[in-house]
């Protein structure tokens, strides 16, 4: 029988160097660089690879997460071991806090979710602990606006892309220069695609949120997509919660990311769904289906 | 899996975000609900053929006017190897953002327009090409359905392009053509049934076979430190690693270096990569390096080996420049000069030349170089750079100019 690595080959480890290379220059470049640490999948890679980059020395930069409060459970548990586990700094900050502060409004409806509202805490973190650089798991095979972006995205006082002021960025050269206020969002992962995240934590023996892998879990449909039943999701009467067997492909909050149904307990076989899949990863993000310049748009707003 | 990565060339409307639209729907890269985004938003334009272009025009300007503004990076893997795609716009005045997807490429596709031929930007993006030491460049005779697939076109073109093609090439490249239909997938995966007077290979079947030997790890060995690793931490308590990505060829345990520019010598102790100890390392590893005795060495400082020619202390020097700014380029003005992690002050002494992309004829006396110029200058550093000449050693010959007071990067160089 064929196996992964007969399909899709090993892990272009160049995508590594390149990966911990720029990670050095943001250690040494900016003087409050920040990890934005989502629990997801890249933000995972992201921690393993600042590992690696300062080793035997620790990560010489906090790992900060926007906590929206929708988070899934087993990812907060994910965080709080693996900030453990490496030693690393654990900067939280809540929505929830942006909400009762009168900064941010709770959306309505059934698709509301605080995935915009997380641009208006993200940017007060930014602010409070006047971060320079704030590195993120973003990859340009992931969206169309991404596919765009600069590995580092200058960003103005209020965090907005402006994306037809982009700078050169000629070769691995990496000017990381700004005025008072500005700041820099860098994407160390931008060339890598997602089967080459999911390679490397295979490669790499990775741990991994539980809710990657299959699991019995209470779901509603909507929209031709199974979504995550929780507190969280505004329902519909006739939106009846059933059990299904699942996993999720991206992770983002409860209330905007679909679960596949999958019977898959190991990463071969969550790779072999990937290689087989008809629908892009974005695809599950709820959040990018509200127009097609949804991240664009967001983008300019401050957000990742 | 290696990795090869590729740029679009060529004039504005030529085809090439249609182009690399179709590599990727013939190589089943694009998945299902993005070919029905791409479907409803080519009907929404009007069209009745599916526009694949809108897969990498993601900018929501791009899609208003219907142009590439900036690049976008595409991925698509085959058995053999990983792809990167760097889709870049044509307008002359969006030349720097080709220049930025151009610049890491191995391979350049220049897509000329079958109905117009050579155009000025076939010229000029050839030079730029040359200036970058591309080792391949295709150039790729597009829309040939709109000349009936005829050979004489397409020989016209390749005949009317030798004498530029002699002018900027060098040693070692690899140029070639090929007559292509993007829209209608004629040679781009399988031979185009509508030109079977072409014997040559299409467009994947080129990439696919094109192997890069890369001369980088057999040119001097150049290892720019990055960050000093001092862990300070009980069990690591004496350590001192210096960490970085080697520009260019190989060191060993065991070597004896010099720090350059400081002149001190030592001995590497050890290569590590995560917690691996290595016994050597080449050209692209990031890696930490420890060596025998205590040497002052700080971010910026190169390793070399000392048994190697070293690269010369280069304060006064002449170099190749591609203009990027709006505000040009003007002698006199102190910039910051930023040779691979390094940035020192530079004063811009002389413009020595200007080169015209269409005759490659340069010109002499010129008093400014404008946005998308290309041309040769005199300067000066405020502290000395430890560069090669870019032709010999490409990884360690390149430098960007930045202007201090908008921070942004305003020039590339190449030292000559
Ligand atoms: N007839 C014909 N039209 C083409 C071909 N390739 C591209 N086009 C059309 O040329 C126009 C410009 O294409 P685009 O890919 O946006 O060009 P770019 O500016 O070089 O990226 C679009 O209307 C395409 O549909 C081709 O091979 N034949
Ligand atoms: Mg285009």
């Amino acid at each position: 029988m064929q196996t992964i690595q007969d399909k899709i080959g090993h892990f272009p480890r160049q995508l590594e160097d390149e990966s911990i290379y720029i990670l050095r220059e943001v250690a040494a470049q900016f003087e409050r660089p920040a990890l934005l640490f989502s629990g997801g999948k890249d933000s995972i890679t992201l921690v393993r690879l600042a590992q690696k980059a300062f080793f035997p020395g620790k990560i010489p930069f906090p790992l900060v997460h926007i906590d929206t409060g929708h988070n899934f459970p087993e990812t907060i548990e994910f965080r709080d071991w693996l900030a453990k586990e490496t030693g690393a700094e654990l900067i939280v900050r809540y929505v929830q806090d942006s909400i009762n502060q009168g900064k941010a409004t709770e959306e309505s409806g059934k698709y509301a979710s605080r995935n915009v509202l997380q641009t208006v805490t993200l940017l007060d973190t930014i602010e409070e602990f006047k971060f320079d650089a704030c590195i993120g798991g973003a990859r340009r095979d992931e969206e169309k606006a991404r596919a765009k972006e600069r590995i580092f995205s200058v960003r103005d006082d209020f965090g907005q892309w402006d994306a037809k002021r982009q700078r050169p960025e000629l070769f691995d050269m990496l000017n990381g220069r700004i005025a008072v206020g500005e700041n820099v969002r860098v994407f160390p992962i931008s060339n890598w695609t997602e089967l080459d995240v999911w390679n490397y934590i295979k490669e790499e023996k990775m741990e991994i949120p539980s809710i990657y892998y299959s699991h019995q879990r209470q779901v509603i449909e909507r929209d031709g997509m199974l979504w995550a039943d929780s507190e969280y999701l505004n329902k519909e009467a006739d939106e009846i919660p059933f059990e299904a067997t699942v996993r999720f492909r991206t992770v983002g909050d409860m209330t905007c990311t679909a679960a596949v149904a999958s019977d898959a307990t190991d990463i071969d076989v969550i790779i072999e769904e990937i290689l087989s899949a008809e629908i892009s990863e974005r695809g599950a993000r709820i959040d990018d289906k509200r127009s097609e310049a949804a991240m664009e748009k967001r983008k300019q707003q401050g957000y990742f | 899996m290696d990795i090869l990565r590729i740029a679009t060339a060529g004039s504005v409307d030529d085809g090439k975000s249609t182009l690399i639209g179709r590599l990727l729907y013939e190589t089943n890269s694009i998945t299902k609900d993005k070919i029905e985004a791409l479907e409803s938003a080519s009907k929404r334009k009007g069209l009745d053929f599916l526009d694949l272009s809108l897969l990498t025009d993601g900018l929501i300007a791009e899609r208003e006017q219907g142009i590439t503004i900036d690049v976008a990076h595409i991925y698509f893997s085959t058995p053999t190897r990983k792809y990167i795609i760097a889709d870049t716009p044509g307008h002359v005045e969006y030349t720097r953002n080709m220049v930025t997807g151009a610049s890491n490429a191995k391979v350049s596709l220049i897509l000329v327009d079958a109905r117009q031929g050579v155009v000025e930007q076939t010229a000029r993006h050839l030079s730029i090409a040359a200036m970058l030491r591309i080792p391949k460049v295709i150039i790729c005779v597009n829309k040939m359905d709109l000349v009936q697939y005829q050979e004489s076109t397409f020989n016209a073109i390749k005949d009317s392009l030798a004498e530029l093609v002699a002018q900027t090439t060098f040693d070692g490249q690899e140029i070639s053509f090929l007559p292509i239909s993007s829209l209608y997938g004629q040679n781009i995966t399988v031979n185009a049934s509508e030109m079977p007077w072409f014997k040559g290979n299409t467009l994947l079947g080129e990439l696919e076979a094109f192997e890069y030997a890369s001369t980088l790890a057999h040119a001097p060995a150049r290892f720019p430190v990055q960050f000093v690793v001092r862990p300070m931490t009980e069990a690591y308590h004496d350590f001192r690693g210096y960490a970085g990505k080697i520009s260019s060829g190989t060191f060993k345990v065991g070597d004896a270096i010099r720090v350059l520019p400081t002149g001190q010598e030592s001995t590497i102790a050890t290569i590590e990569k995560f917690d691996t100890k290595l016994s050597q390392a080449i050209a692209g590893d990031s890696v930490t390096i420890t060596l025998t005795t205590d040497v002052d060495i700080s971010r910026g400082n190169t390793l070399v080996l000392a048994s190697e020619v070293q690269p010369p202390q280069l304060k006064d020097f002449s170099a190749q420049v591609c203009w990027l700014d709006h505000t040009a380029l003007s002698p006199g003005k102190t910039y910051l000069l930023q040779h691979g992690i390094n940035t020192t002050k530079a004063k811009i002494s002389q413009i020595t030349e200007r080169l015209d992309v269409a005759t490659q004829r340069a010109t002499e006396g010129v008093s400014s170089l404008q946005l998308n110029e290309i041309g040769t200058i005199a300067l000066r550093t405020a502290q000395p750079i430890s560069a090669d000449q870019y032709a010999a050693n490409p990884a360690n010959g390149a430098f960007i100019l930045i202007d201090e007071f908008s921070n942004s990067t305003v020039g590339v160089g190449f030292v000559k």
